[in-house]
């Protein structure tokens, strides 16, 4: 069973609930919102600058975990290149009737392009679903970590947190 | 000889540091470092670095390495690269030209005086002995990670990594961005040894983590062809019955680091034993001078900690072997609070706060056995 990031390398759904980075069910539901899935308390705190509306608190001191102000958050996602620890991710369940959208940081290369059908895979790296590509941004302030927009079918919005590498042995 | 007033021993970012904050205020720095490449072990953090503002959080460690080597420059400081120092005492050091020295027809020795001498020499790599670890293909992370970012070659396109603190996981990470496949890390502890957002990079890219097993064999003849792995017990004993052989062609071992104190013990200074910090360090005021007048250290070989650190070691360093020559600006006392003040906070939280304890007892252990003015 789901023991958290420190013995499985991935937040457990329970650690994700408690985690002060986490918007609730609802705020989900009403259009895009990130989700910072940064459990632990280390010294870090670029988030906090890189939201425009100041929805991100850390705070002193710079161990606190990161807390979302859900009615803040407009669903930029400037922040998920931001994160030094690619723990940010945006989620819009209201992307489609069917499909759900969800950013992910990705720092692999070749970079996937738009429309590309890729496979995407959840937390433990397990390939859960056909994603299509519909944005892939590496502009500069991102300094070169890209964000790659996926939709997927709504069903799989809680789980998928990432893609199949392209260039690696596996792809 | 060439004399200065500041002679800094590496330069990474302690040691980059402590030359600019001397330069700031008056001081003819020089920085003496073997590689060829200034920027220690920044030039190949290719990630984005965790911490503050103040230390460059957001931004690539090799990014990082270029700011420091930039500004060092218009500060006048020279960068003596490719020497090496061999003997030093207080005043004074002795170099020779490193294998990465450049060819000339100058000298390949030289002596420096120097009033003061900050000490940044880093830290090594721990080794692992395992039935093959002197194989080919057996090697510390770190050199996994020189040979991938700064030399661009791959050592091995099916690795098995060794160890899940920061190191482990940000060279499986780099190793992957690079194009070799990770088979396992295998941990012998029972949980993760590094920050949490790093162990989830490297699984969603779907790498296991096994932890409670080890390594116990490499396997092969004249090189790595595989390696086998087990379960531990509680007495961290490979459980017999439980081994895997896993199809691997390079074993990456990311144990741990400890100071290097070579030079350290070479000028007399006193170490003492501490396990949180690495092993045997240089003991240390709070103003990080050695038991030898004089001497100062910063960043790793005062105890194992991050790039961070080492940045504000490095930066406290300078201003005090500056403030030791008479040579203060004028906001030094706040700059000294806010660098203790950034130095106190990253060294909190549950991963940190060993050694904010471990640090804490050395300064008093310092405080106590550095002769005072």
């Amino acid at each position: 069973m789901s023991k958290g990031v420190a013995v499985n390398g991935f937040v457990s759904e329970e650690e994700l609930e408690r985690s002060p980075g986490y918007p609730s069910k609802e705020r989900m539901q009403q259009g895009p919102v990130v989700v910072i899935e940064c459990p632990q308390e280390i010294p870090c705190n670029p988030c906090e600058e890189a939201c425009p509306h100041h929805a991100i608190t850390v705070g002193e001191p710079i161990t606190n975990c990161p807390r979302l102000d859900e009615t803040k958050c407009v669903g930029c996602g400037l922040c998920i290149p931001r994160c030094p620890g690619l723990a940010i991710f945006l989620i819009d369940l209201t992307h489609s009737d069917k499909r759900a959208a969800v950013s992910i940081p990705y720092e692999y290369l070749p970079l996937p392009h738009m429309n590309q059908k890729v496979t995407a895979v959840n937390r433990a790296g397990e390939p859960v679903c056909e994603a299509e590509v519909i944005k892939v941004a590496d502009t500069k302030p991102n300094d070169r970590t890209a964000v790659v927009t996926v939709t997927i079918p709504n069903d799989y919005a809680q789980e998928v947190r990432g893609i199949v590498r392209l260039g690696g042995h596996h792809g | 000889m060439r004399e200065v007033d500041l002679a800094v021993v590496g330069a990474g970012p302690a040691g980059l540091s402590a030359a600019i904050e001397g330069a700031k205020r008056g001081l003819r720095a020089l920085v003496i470092d073997r590689n060829p490449k200034p920027g220690g072990q920044l030039i190949k953090q290719i990630h984005k670095f965790f911490g503050s503002r103040e230390h460059r959080a957001g931004t690539r460690g090799v990014d990082i390495a270029q700011d420091l080597f930039r500004e060092a420059r218009d500060l006048g400081i020279t960068l003596m690269l490719g020497w090496e120092v061999y003997n030093l005492q207080p005043g004074r050091l002795q170099v020779v030209r490193s294998s990465f020295g450049e060819t000339s027809d100058e000298s390949p020795e030289a002596s420096i005086a120097a009033k003061k001498i900050v000490l940044a020499t880093g830290a090594e790599e721990n080794a692992f002995y395992f039935d093959g670890w002197t194989l080919p293909g057996v090697m510390g992370a770190g050199a996994a990670q020189t040979m991938t970012n700064v030399w661009r070659v791959l050592p091995g396109s099916r690795i098995l990594m060794v160890g899940s603190g920061n190191v482990g996981l940000i060279v499986t990470y780099q190793l992957l961005q690079a194009g070799a496949d990770v088979v396992a890390i295998v941990e012998a502890a029972p949980k993760i040894g590094g920050f949490g957002v790093h162990a989830a990079k490297i699984r969603r890219a779907g790498v296991p983590i096994l932890t409670s097993h080890t390594v116990v064999r490499a396997l092969g003849e004249s090189r790595v062809k595989g390696a086998v792995i087990a379960r531990v017990d509680d007495a961290w004993q490979p459980v017999v019955g439980s081994e895997l052989t896993l199809d691997v062609d390079t074993i990456c071992v990311a144990i741990g680091f400890r100071p290097n104190t070579r030079l350290a013990s070479l000028a007399g200074c006193r170490l003492t034993n501490s396990s949180v910090l690495g092993g045997w360090v240089p003991i240390h005021n709070g103003q990080l001078e050695t038991t030898v007048p004089g001497i100062y250290v910063a960043g790793d070989v005062s105890g194992i900690e991050e790039a961070s650190t080492a940045l504000e070691e490095g930066r406290l360093a300078g201003i005090v072997a500056a403030s030791a020559m008479g040579k203060t600006s004028e906001h030094d006392q706040q700059q000294l609070q806010a660098i203790a003040d950034r130095l106190c906070s990253l060294r909190g939280g549950p991963f940190c706060q060993p050694i904010q304890d471990a640090k804490s007892e050395l300064v008093e252990l310092g405080e106590e056995v550095c002769p005072k003015e």
